[in-house]
């Protein structure tokens, strides 16, 4: 920013990420930067600098702008992850060869978000409801103290999302490193990342093949079919044009990653917020009828999202009020909006039954969450099946000790300690 | 109450549906949002509403006739 009056109010300390007391506390500054500075500047783990957005006018009002994508690497963006390092989810890396704006993004969006329509999710539920009981039973034999995350978070949406797929489950574990590879800021080396995703690509690039040849019942080979037979040819621009190879392994990596790892973090932050005042578990306990919107409300008040959407501006955009000039990468923090009192009543309370809930974690506008259907769905099945299976699960821990990962684009729990 | 839907701005989240199933459906060929009723009948109000503040990309739009 070039004129000093138009420069927002920058905190000097304000380092992304941003962390609170405990695990489940948002950080203290989000209250602060709603109300004082809510353009603000940040430094990135990279040292470079973005501006910050709390408010949720200004957070729904960017990501709803048809205008504006995320950075890929051939913006001069500001870099979330230290030089040379950086999962292709966070530096933009070609890999990642979707189509990211426009009408091109919307033909690639509707030929794959036809596969995740509310019908279709809820077709599904008597499946993943049998899923949840057999790892459910499967916690409980193996005795209390367990760990929700490891038994259940995230396994459960890694056997739903390969199916779907069409990939094997078996192949879970390499998924979990290629994927943390994929989303990780500071986790991991360059060598590290780049081995990691090689070999995913390689991995799907043999997937494809194989479905090439012998088709089955599952998106990949659907999305394949209607691609035709030219492998490695480019998708046409034209409503007929299928996907190319590039594009069918990027999506295949980019439901994998997006279907697994968000889910599965969101099942343990989801379990211990309702736990960490276990009245919330009671009421849900009495009235089942809460689940829709218990599960709206924990999506809403998760602090441990993640990073936060980025959006690089390529020409100037008025942002409550400010005029953040092109070239800028914006920093949309959903938890800090999803806290928001100018949006929500009573914003840090855990309101079982609020409604409307019409919170940012799932973004919003043209990019927002292909997935959300089977996100919800998912979730609403997990704890429907634990109310059912396990009404006197309790934290095994205090919920002060529970402890965050890190290094991730998105935001977890590292365990979560349950007895019953 | 009369109900529109913006096809053209709609994302296919499918939020709508969960929230109304009576009222919005999605089209099998691209996951877009359908009217079952532009006209919803007063038991379904507040879910469409619902449907209406929830939608990611503010592609429904409630009109009140009384």
């Amino acid at each position: 920013m070039t004129d000093q009056a138009e420069r927002p109010y920058a905190p000097p300390s304000l380092h992304l990420p941003l962390s609170g007391d405990t695990a489940l506390d948002p950080p203290a500054e989000w209250e602060e930067l709603r109300a004082r500075c809510p353009v603000a500047h940040a430094t990135l783990p990279s040292g470079d600098t973005a501006v910050y957005l709390t408010r949720y006018d200004d957070v729904r009002a960017l990501l709803s702008d048809p205008r504006f994508v995320r950075p890929t690497g051939r913006d001069n963006a500001a870099r979330l992850a230290p030089e040379g390092i950086g999962g292709a989810a966070v530096t933009g890396s070609a890999m990642v060869s979707i189509p990211d704006r426009g009408a091109p993004h919307q033909r690639w969006r509707r030929r794959v978000g036809r596969y995740f329509t509310a019908k279709r999710m809820t077709a599904l539920r008597p499946g993943m409801t049998r899923l949840a009981e057999d790892l459910v039973d499967a916690m409980l034999a193996g005795g209390a103290p367990a760990d929700l995350r490891a038994s259940l978070g995230f396994p459960f949406p890694v056997y739903v999302i390969c199916d779907l797929l069409g990939v094997p489950a078996e192949d879970r574990d390499r998924f979990s490193h290629w994927s943390d590879s994929f989303l990780s800021i500071t986790r991991y080396t360059a060598d590290e990342i780049r081995t990691a995703e090689q070999e995913f690509v390689a991995y799907m690039s043999d997937h494809i093949a194989a479905k090439r040849a012998e088709p089955a019942d599952d998106l990949l080979s659907t999305l394949i079919a209607e691609s035709g037979t030219a492998e490695g040819g480019e998708s046409e621009d034209g409503d007929g044009g299928g996907l190319s190879h590039d594009e069918l392994v990027a999506t295949g990596m980019g439901l994998l990653v997006a279907g697994h790892e968000t889910t599965a973090n969101m099942i343990g932050k989801m379990v211990a917020m309702l736990l960490s005042d276990r009245s919330r578990w009671e009421r849900l306990l009495a009235d089942p009828s809460l689940v829709r919107p218990a599960v709206e409300e924990s999506l809403r008040f998760d602090t441990n999202l993640g990073f936060g959407l980025r959006r690089y501006l390529g020409e100037d955009a008025e942002i409550g009020g400010h005029v953040v000039p092109a070239g800028s990468t914006v920093v949309c923090s959903m938890p800090a909006a999803n806290r928001d009192e100018r949006a929500f009543d009573a914003p840090d309370t855990m309101d079982l039954a609020r409604t409307p809930n019409p919170h940012l974690t799932f973004g919003a506008g043209p990019h927002s969450c292909l997935g959300q259907a089977l996100a919800r769905t998912e979730l609403q099945v997990v704890l429907e099946t634990l109310l059912t299976r396990v009404p006197t699960l309790r934290l095994a821990v205090p919920a002060a000790e529970l402890r965050r990962t890190e290094g991730l684009i998105v935001g977890g729990l590292r365990e979560v300690p349950v007895r019953w | 109450m009369k109900l529109t839907v913006d096809q053209d701005k709609c994302c296919g989240a499918g939020a709508c549906v969960l929230s109304a199933p009576e009222v919005f459906d999605q089209r099998d060929e691209d996951g877009i949002v359908t009217l079952l009723t532009s006209e919803p009948a007063p038991e379904q109000h507040a879910a469409v509403h619902e449907a209406a503040a929830v939608c990611p990309a503010a592609a429904i739009h409630v009109t009140e006739t009384d």
